[in-house]
């Protein structure tokens, strides 16, 4: 009885503390990995050279477009917060949605930006496009 | 007496050490040379002679009398070169208005990073050729002197981009003596080295 009590407690305190954490872990260490060294770790992009993604109406405004860029990168001019950029992007086409769903719901969270969590199935119709390099799992 | 040689070890290695760990001086980094006359003189940057975003010859004399920082990078870098480009925009706009420092970048691509490319890559990031080079040339020459600024450039289909190459941005003084390095992609490192300029800056 004692015994139980303890892995209750034990078990409590695991889930009170892995919930403590911050929930798009693997969007950060995604986001770190391939995507900080040109939109930096903060997000701010560089002057007229990179876009940023902390504050960007592109991701408001063009939501269903990120999985496809994040997957097969961008190519010419895009506006952002009223900056014309024309930096070519090279897409990380290894990443499976649900990596590509961790990276934009850590983005959405991350620098004071504050937009809708998106799931999964969605970001699977959002990539349905460019279809053409689908690994969904 | 028989002390006395133990007190002037001690004695010494305190005045030495003193020496060493002066706040004020930075110290001549790289191998020292033998010159003409068979002194010893620290590294110093050899003549080149480059051609900036506006088309401008740049050359040992455009940074006469005058510190520099100098790196290595290219405009398609999907690697470090962002990340060093953002370090060198805050020493940049640090001392905006300090006329005794500008900035010099060498592409490592100058197949590609042409004037023309070079000079909208300077104008997208909001900079002026009288603060700010970015130099292109023959690619030979410029990689010859990425080892004189204690650089790596090497040609490498493997890595991204296919140049493998190091982000370490050097402090140059006037007299072409390396004074101070710091690694571009860490921005505590920078913090540091911009410390650095200062003391160099400061010098007399």
């Amino acid at each position: 009885m004692k015994n139980s009590i303890a892995c209750l407690l034990l078990a409590t305190f695991f889930v009170w503390t892995s919930c403590d954490q911050y929930p798009y872990q693997q969007g950060k260490i995604l986001y770190t990995n391939f995507c900080e060294n040109c939109h930096m770790a903060d997000g701010s992009g560089l002057k007229a050279l990179i876009p940023p993604l902390a504050g960007a109406d592109y991701l408001s405004k063009n939501g269903a477009a990120i999985p496809c860029i994040i997957r097969n990168g961008i190519k010419g001019e895009m506006t952002v917060n009223g900056i014309t950029y024309n930096t070519e992007m090279a897409g990380v086409e290894r990443l499976t949605e649900f990596e590509i769903t961790n990276i934009i719901n850590y983005i959405h969270t991350s620098w004071g930006n504050d937009l809708p969590i998106v799931e999964h199935l969605q970001v699977r119709e959002w990539l349905k496009p460019c279809e053409k390099n689908v690994k969904p799992f | 007496m028989k002390y006395l040689f133990i007190w002037l070890v001690v004695f010494s290695v305190l005045v030495g050490c003193q020496s060493s760990l002066s706040p004020d001086v930075l110290p001549m980094l790289g191998s020292p040379q033998i010159d003409q006359n068979g002194d010893s003189v620290a590294h110093t940057i050899p003549d080149f002679s480059f051609v900036d975003q506006d088309s401008n010859l740049v050359t040992n004399e455009t940074f006469a009398g005058k510190a520099y920082v100098a790196d290595f990078f290219f405009i398609a870098c999907p690697t470090i070169c962002p990340k060093t480009a953002k370090q060198m925009l805050r020493i940049h706009d640090y001392f905006k208005d300090d006329a005794r420092l500008e900035l010099l970048g060498h592409t490592l691509a100058p197949k590609y990073d042409t004037v023309a490319a070079l000079n909208r890559y300077a104008r997208n990031l909001g900079v002026s050729s009288k603060k700010w080079h970015f130099v292109t040339g023959d690619q030979a020459t410029i990689y010859k002197m990425a080892p004189e600024y204690m650089n790596v450039a090497l040609e490498d289909s493997d890595a991204p981009g296919g140049i493998n190459h190091s982000g370490y941005l050097i402090l140059v003084d006037k007299n072409r003596h390396i004074r101070s390095f710091c690694n571009g992609t860490d921005p505590e490192d920078v913090d540091r080295f911009i410390k650095d300029i200062e003391k160099l800056l400061n010098e007399k």
